[in-house]
C-alpha cells in the first residue's frame, strides 16, 4: 500500500458515457426510489426515464435530503487497495468540491466515532494539560476558511493517453473548513515558550502521528466543519487537523491528541514515508508547504472537442499562497498566455482559470503552468527531474502535465516519460 | 461619509494589535477584546494522558517498560506479521521490512526506482520509530493488540533480520535508542521555500 498511484487497470478506461451507465443495471424499466421514499421509472438503457413535456406533469414534493439529478454521475475513483479515492476534477465547475467528493486517504481506514465520546487531550509543554470535548472546542470562537488540502503523492507519474484529470491530480480538494484556531487552545493551555514542534495523533486505527513545526502554528486550525456541516467521516469527522497549504497527512484526522515538544518526534510518517530522496545521496524531511500547481480540468480526457472556440478551464493552486498568474500554452509550450483568474483568489486555494482558444483542429497539446506570489513558477516535466532527480518522490511532484487535442478532436493524456 | 468616532477606530486599531498572532481572520472590531482564557474543558487527568501518551522518541523518550528477544520476535512474526510482509520480510504483499543486502545502499534520486527501494535497513533514521509504529499500528488486521515485551521483540527481530543486531540480543529501553541505524545522517530539512525555482 502506497501513496505512488498505481491504478487499478480498468480505472483509466471512464469514458463519461459509460459513467452515465450503471445506475440502471439489466435492460428494461426497472423502479428505484428517490431519497423522498417516491418510485421513480429508471430505464434501463442508462437515462433516467423522463416525460416530454415536464410543464405536463406534476413533480415531486419536497424532501428531507436532497440528492443530485439522476443524470449526474458524480464518482471519486478508489485506488486498487481502496486506501485512497480521488476526486473527478474534470466533472466539477467551482474551487469548491462537494464534500462526498472530497479525495480521501486514510491508512487504517475510516473510524467510526461517537462525537459525544470523542476527546482532544492537549499536553506536554504547557502550563495546564487540558481535555476538549467536541462541545468544548465549538464553544472557542470560530474561524472559517477557504482552502485546498492536496495528498502530498498527488500526481499519476507514468499514466497512459487514456487517464483523466481525477486520476492524473485528484488528490486535492477544497472546502470551506470551521473551526478553532490553533493559537486560541495554545493560550488555553499555556504553551511553554521554548516548545518548538507538536504531535498530532487520530484517533483511527492507525493511530496517525505526525509532528508540526512551529511556522505552522499560527495559520493551523481545528476543524470540525466541512463546507457548513460537520466534517465527513472519511475527512477526519469529528475534529481533524488542519494545517493550510500543507500536505494532507500533515492535516492528521480524528485528532485526539496534541502533544507539545521541543523536538520533532520522527514519526514513520515523516521518515520512512512523506519524505523524498533528493540528489546528494539526501533525504528531504519536514517538506510540509505544497509547491504550485495547476492542471487543465476542460477540456482532458476522454471529452471531444470541435474546431472552433473552446474555453480552456482549470484549476491552480500554491500551498505558499496566492497563485498570481496562470499560463497557458495551446502550442505545445512554444508559447503562453495568460488565463484570466476568477475572483475570489484567495491564498492556499483553489483558483478556477479560464482561456479562450480557436482551435484551428490540427493536432495540438495543451498545457498550464501557475506562477504564485512569491514568484515560484511551476516547472516542466525536465526542469523538475533535473533538480531533484527522477527518483525523488513519489510526493510533491507537481510538473506541468498536458492533453494531447488530435485533429479528430479526441482528447488524451499527454503522456511523458518519467525517467 | 466616513462619520465613525475616532474612538471607534482607536479601539479597533487596539484590538488588531492584541490579536496579532492569536485570532487570525477575526475581526475584532466591537468586540470584547479576547480573554486570556475562556476556561473551556477540563484539567486532563493523569490516566487521561497516559492512556494515549504512547510516543517514543529517538533518544528512547516514551519507552515503556520490558523487553523481548530476537527469538520471541521470531516466533510471534511468523505467527502473526509473515502473512502480509513475507516469510522473510521481503515477499510482500505489502510494505517490504528487509534490506535484500546488508549493504543495501540508501536510495539514489538519480535513479527512477527509489519507492522500491525503502526499507527499515537503508532508509530508516532511527530504531525507536519502528517500536512506536508497530505498537500503534500492527499487525494491521489487529491493531493494538500487542503487548510492549512482544513489540521490543518484533522491533528486535526485524533489527536483526536487517542485519543491525545479533541473533541472541534483547532490547528494551535501555538498549533500542543505542541502534544505530545506517541512514541516521541522511535527512535534510525542508529547503525549498523562499525559492522561486524548484528547488533540488
Ligand atoms: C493484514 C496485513 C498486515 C499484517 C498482518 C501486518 N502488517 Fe505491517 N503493514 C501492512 C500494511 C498494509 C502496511 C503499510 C501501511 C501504510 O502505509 O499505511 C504495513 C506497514 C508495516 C511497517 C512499516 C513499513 C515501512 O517501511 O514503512 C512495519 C514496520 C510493519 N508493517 C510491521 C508489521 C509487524 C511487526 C506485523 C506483525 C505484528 C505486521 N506488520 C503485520 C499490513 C500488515
Amino acid at each position: 500500500m502506497t501513496d505512488e498511484k498505481k491504478k487499478a487497470p480498468d480505472s483509466g478506461h471512464v469514458t463519461r458515457r459509460s459513467a452515465l451507465i450503471g445506475m440502471a443495471g439489466a435492460a428494461g424499466t426497472v423502479l428505484a426510489r428517490n431519497s423522498a421514499g417516491q418510485e421513480v421509472q429508471v430505464s434501463g438503457t442508462s437515462r433516467p426515464h423522463v416525460p416530454d413535456d415536464p410543464t405536463k406533469v406534476l413533480g415531486t414534493w419536497s424532501s428531507e435530503l436532497g440528492e443530485r439529478s439522476a443524470f449526474e454521475k458524480l464518482k471519486r475513483v478508489p485506488s486498487a487497495t481502496r486506501s485512497s479515492s480521488e476526486t473527478p476534477l474534470q466533472d466539477l465547475h467551482g474551487t469548491i468540491t462537494p464534500s462526498d467528493l472530497h479525495f480521501e486517504r486514510h491508512h487504517a481506514g475510516v473510524p467510526v466515532i461517537d462525537p459525544e465520546r470523542h476527546k482532544l487531550v492537549v499536553h506536554g509543554m504547557v502550563r495546564r494539560p487540558l481535555t476538549f470535548s467536541v462541545a468544548d472546542l465549538k464553544r472557542f470562537p470560530a474561524v472559517s476558511r477557504i482552502c485546498f488540502v492536496e495528498c502530498s503523492g498527488n500526481l499519476y507519474h507514468d499514466a497512459p493517453e487514456q487517464t483523466t484529470a481525477q486520476l492524473i491530480a485528484g488528490m486535492t480538494s477544497q472546502s470551506e473548513w470551521t473551526g478553532v484556531m490553533l493559537s486560541t487552545l495554545a493560550r488555553e493551555v499555556g504553551v511553554n515558550d521554548d516548545a518548538s514542534w507538536f504531535l498530532a495523533e487520530g484517533a483511527d486505527a492507525a493511530v496517525m502521528t505526525r509532528s508540526i513545526p512551529r511556522e505552522l502554528w499560527d495559520e493551523a486550525m481545528i476543524v470540525y466543519a466541512q463546507n457548513g456541516e460537520a466534517v465527513r467521516p472519511e475527512n477526519g469527522y469529528p475534529v481533524r487537523l488542519l494545517n493550510p497549504g500543507c500536505e494532507g497527512n500533515s492535516c492528521v484526522k480524528w485528532l485526539r491528541r496534541i502533544e507539545f515538544a521541543d523536538r520533532p518526534f520522527m514519526t514513520r510518517e515523516e521518515t520512512s514515508k512523506y519524505t523524498e530522496p533528493i540528489r546528494g545521496g539526501v533525504a528531504r524531511q519536514f517538506s510540509l508547504v505544497m509547491d504550485a500547481r495547476s492542471i487543465i480540468t476542460y477540456p482532458s480526457y476522454p471529452d471531444a472537442v470541435e474546431r472552433g472556440w473552446i474555453e480552456i478551464q482549470g484549476i491552480a493552486w500554491s500551498g505558499r499562497g496566492r497563485i498570481s498568474a496562470v499560463e497557458v500554452s495551446t502550442d505545445d509550450g512554444r508559447s503562453w498566455q495568460r488565463a484570466r483568474l476568477q475572483e475570489p483568489v484567495l491564498p492556499k486555494a483553489h483558483v478556477r482559470f479560464r482561456h479562450l482558444w480557436n482551435w484551428n483542429g490540427r493536432e495540438t497539446v495543451i498545457m498550464s503552468r501557475a506562477i504564485d506570489e512569491t514568484g515560484y513558477v511551476q516547472p516542466s516535466r525536465e526542469e523538475w527531474i533535473a533538480a531533484r532527480g527522477p527518483g525523488s518522490g513519489p510526493y510533491h511532484r507537481n510538473p506541468v502535465t498536458g492533453w494531447r487535442v488530435r485533429g479528430g478532436g479526441d482528447v488524451v493524456y499527454r503522456v511523458e516519460e518519467w525517467a | 461619509m466616513n462619520d465613525k468616532p475616532r474612538s471607534a477606530t482607536r479601539v479597533s486599531i487596539l484590538s488588531i494589535l492584541l490579536c496579532v498572532g492569536w485570532c487570525n481572520g477575526v475581526s475584532a472590531q466591537d468586540e470584547a477584546p479576547m480573554p486570556v482564557r475562556f476556561g473551556f474543558g477540563h484539567a486532563a487527568t493523569a490516566e487521561e494522558i497516559a492512556a494515549w501518551d504512547i510516543d517514543v522518541m529517538p533518544d528512547g523518550t516514551g519507552l515503556p517498560p520490558g523487553s523481548g528477544s530476537v527469538a520471541e520476535g521470531e516466533a510471534l512474526y511468523v505467527a502473526q506479521c509473515a502473512v502480509c510482509h513475507g516469510r522473510t520480510g521481503v515477499e510482500g504483499p505489502n510494505d517490504r521490512l528487509v534490506v535484500h543486502a546488508p549493504d543495501e545502499a540508501f536510495p539514489d534520486a538519480a535513479d527512477a526506482a527509489t519507492w522500491r527501494q525503502r526499507t527499515i535497513g537503508n532508509y530508516w533514521p532511527y530504531a525507536t520509530t519502528l517500536f512506536d509504529y508497530i505498537r500503534r499500528s500492527m499487525p494491521q488486521n489487529l491493531p493494538g493488540s500487542l503487548d510492549d515485551d512482544e513489540v521490543y521483540a518484533l522491533t528486535a527481530y526485524l533489527l536483526h533480520l536487517n542485519h543491525l543486531l545479533p541473533a541472541e540480543a534483547r532490547l528494551d529501553a535501555e538498549s533500542l535508542p543505542r541502534v544505530e541505524m545506517p541512514a541516521r545522517d541522511r535527512f535534510v530539512p525542508d529547503d525549498r521555500l523562499g525559492h522561486r525555482e524548484v528547488h533540488r
